[in-house]
């Protein structure tokens, strides 16, 4: 059973418990390895980094609001076909619910990992954040200040990524250790096994008393947030001229698939010759068209991938986050991916034991379908 | 004048039931209309919906997709895959502002000439009454 724990023996402070915590499960050979974002070789932003000595986790960085790459994605690289040694991932809830979604897809293996969930307090796009710092703001210590209460709202004159304005699944879930900084006093609280809490020696706590309700005010008001954002995307995007004036300026780079967690495919459809012409069949087309938009076959990139990945799309918004074009990729798998998910009654991410939608049937479903 | 709208319909069919059974329609002198290009897959569970999509993009009023029965796949139960697949497209269509009533999938078995033919006849005058594409005619998408 689960067990409430404060890190002790450490710095003060949310970031001082984390970095207290990872040293631990290091010391206690819990884990050999920890993934957890630190400063960049050179010093110029936060990236994620792979630690086995116990001093590297000092000036780990697992609160910084910035996702430069999806945690998934880096999951995956380190456990496919099992990985010789127990990693310890400290990631967002959207980088859980694909790591778990990659599993299922046979592209992560996470037996034997420990998940570290950490709530999320939202995270700013990459180039915003190093403006942010760079100007001398602490965005840490702004978001850690709200987190008690459940403000969870971006420093002024910033925006966090849309993707994380529209979230309600900041709580982690499926983890082995879960980190609660929202709806908690005095720096952030873990919750683990009693096993391990025991092993690492911290003192066992009541559960923080306000936290079910600040989570719960919290996701009423992204949820509401959320509605109101897809609406509005539905509203804007309702038939298929409406549908290129959101996607017309694509110019398929690929960009957001190379960023999704979920598209993993090592020889995507759209690197083939699959859809390549020869100089003649464009001249052919030319004749039959009159004009010809280049890159040809945007929208069948962006349909396609609809159809291929949007029943496990988690919502992480790191396609937008990569779209050299600000087109709103997440809002459009947002909005199509929770129709399709009801459609089958799945939720990305909830759990491993929960059958891929494409990868199973039932035969007695569907029958409008056929009609 | 305009020329009269002909409905262009792309259709995907399983070369164990469905493509059988448009040949059976074509050997059984079964007049149906000459608006159907068929292509033949070796089951409709290897159907990318990139290729459905691919035809309505470039215009193609009408989308078919023929597979076997349930219970008679050839391997299995790629219809049964085909079915979550085309549910699934159809979703996406309608969720993206397309018409998902231009893409039909339906069982047609190997003996069943008379049935493909009357279905094809059925669907091309379902899309005649919907009128052509509206991608028709677009320079690119």
């Amino acid at each position: 059973m689960d067990v409430w724990a404060r890190v002790t023996g450490h710095e003060e402070g949310a970031v001082g418990a984390l970095r207290g915590l990872l040293a631990d499960l290091l010391r206690a050979r819990v884990v050999d390895a920890v993934l957890v974002p630190r400063p960049a070789p050179g010093g110029s932003g936060v990236v994620p980094a792979l630690v086995s000595r116990p001093e590297d986790v000092a000036d780990a960085e697992p609160l910084a609001p910035v996702m430069p790459v999806q945690g998934a994605r880096l999951v995956s690289a380190l456990t496919a076909g099992g990985a010789p040694y127990r990693l310890g991932a400290v990631l967002r809830s959207c980088e859980i619910r694909a790591s778990i979604e990659l599993a299922k897809l046979k592209q992560a293996d996470l037996a034997g990992v420990t998940l570290i969930g950490v709530d999320c307090l939202g995270t700013y796009e990459v180039p915003d954040y190093a403006v942010l710092v760079a100007g001398g703001a602490d965005p840490v210590a702004h978001a850690l200040a709200g987190a008690p209460q459940g403000t969870v709202s971006p420093l002024p004159g910033a925006e966090l990524r849309p993707a994380c304005a529209i979230c309600e699944g900041f709580v982690p879930s499926g983890c082995q250790v879960t980190v609660a900084l929202i709806g908690v006093e005095g720096g952030a609280l873990v919750m683990a096994s009693e096993e391990l809490v025991e092993e690492l020696g911290y003192e066992r706590v009541a559960a923080p008393q306000h936290r079910e309700e600040t989570l719960a005010s919290l996701q009423a008001a992204r949820r509401a947030e959320r509605r109101r954002a897809l609406e509005e995307w539905r509203s804007r995007a309702r038939d298929v001229p409406s549908l290129l004036a959101e996607f017309g300026r694509c110019i398929r780079c690929h960009n957001c698939m190379v960023a999704c967690p979920i598209c993993y495919c090592k020889e995507c459809l759209f690197r083939t010759a699959t859809f390549d012409h020869a100089p003649a069949e464009y001249w052919q087309a030319l004749q039959r068209r009159g004009a010809l938009r280049l890159p040809a076959d945007t929208l069948l990139f962006h349909l396609t991938r609809l159809n291929h990945m949007a029943t496990s799309c988690v919502s992480c918004g790191a396609c937008s986050s990569a779209c050299p074009s600000h087109l709103p990729v997440s809002t459009l798998f947002a909005a199509v991916g929770e129709e399709v998910q009801a459609l089958f009654g799945y939720v990305p991410g909830r759990s491993l034991e929960w059958e891929l939608p494409l990868a199973t049937f039932r035969e007695d479903e569907l029958s409008q379908v056929t009609r | 004048m305009a020329e009269a709208f002909e409905p262009r319909i792309v259709a995907f069919l399983c070369n164990w039931c469905t493509y059988a059974g448009a040949d059976l329609a074509g050997t059984s002198r079964l007049q149906y209309p000459p608006n159907v290009r068929i292509i033949r897959l070796m089951c409709s569970g290897a159907l990318d919906p990139a290729y459905v999509l691919k035809a309505l993009l470039e215009g193609a009023d009408g989308v078919f997709i023929g597979g076997c029965h349930p219970g008679d796949c050839h391997y299995q139960n790629g219809n049964y895959k085909a079915r979550r697949r085309v549910a699934l497209l159809k979703k996406i269509l309608e969720q993206t502002g397309f018409d998902p009533d231009r893409v039909w999938l339906r069982w047609i078995s190997a003996s069943e000439g008379r049935l493909f033919a009357q279905t094809m006849t059925e669907m091309v005058a379902a899309i005649r009454a919907k009128g052509p594409s509206p991608l028709r005619g677009q320079w690119g998408t």
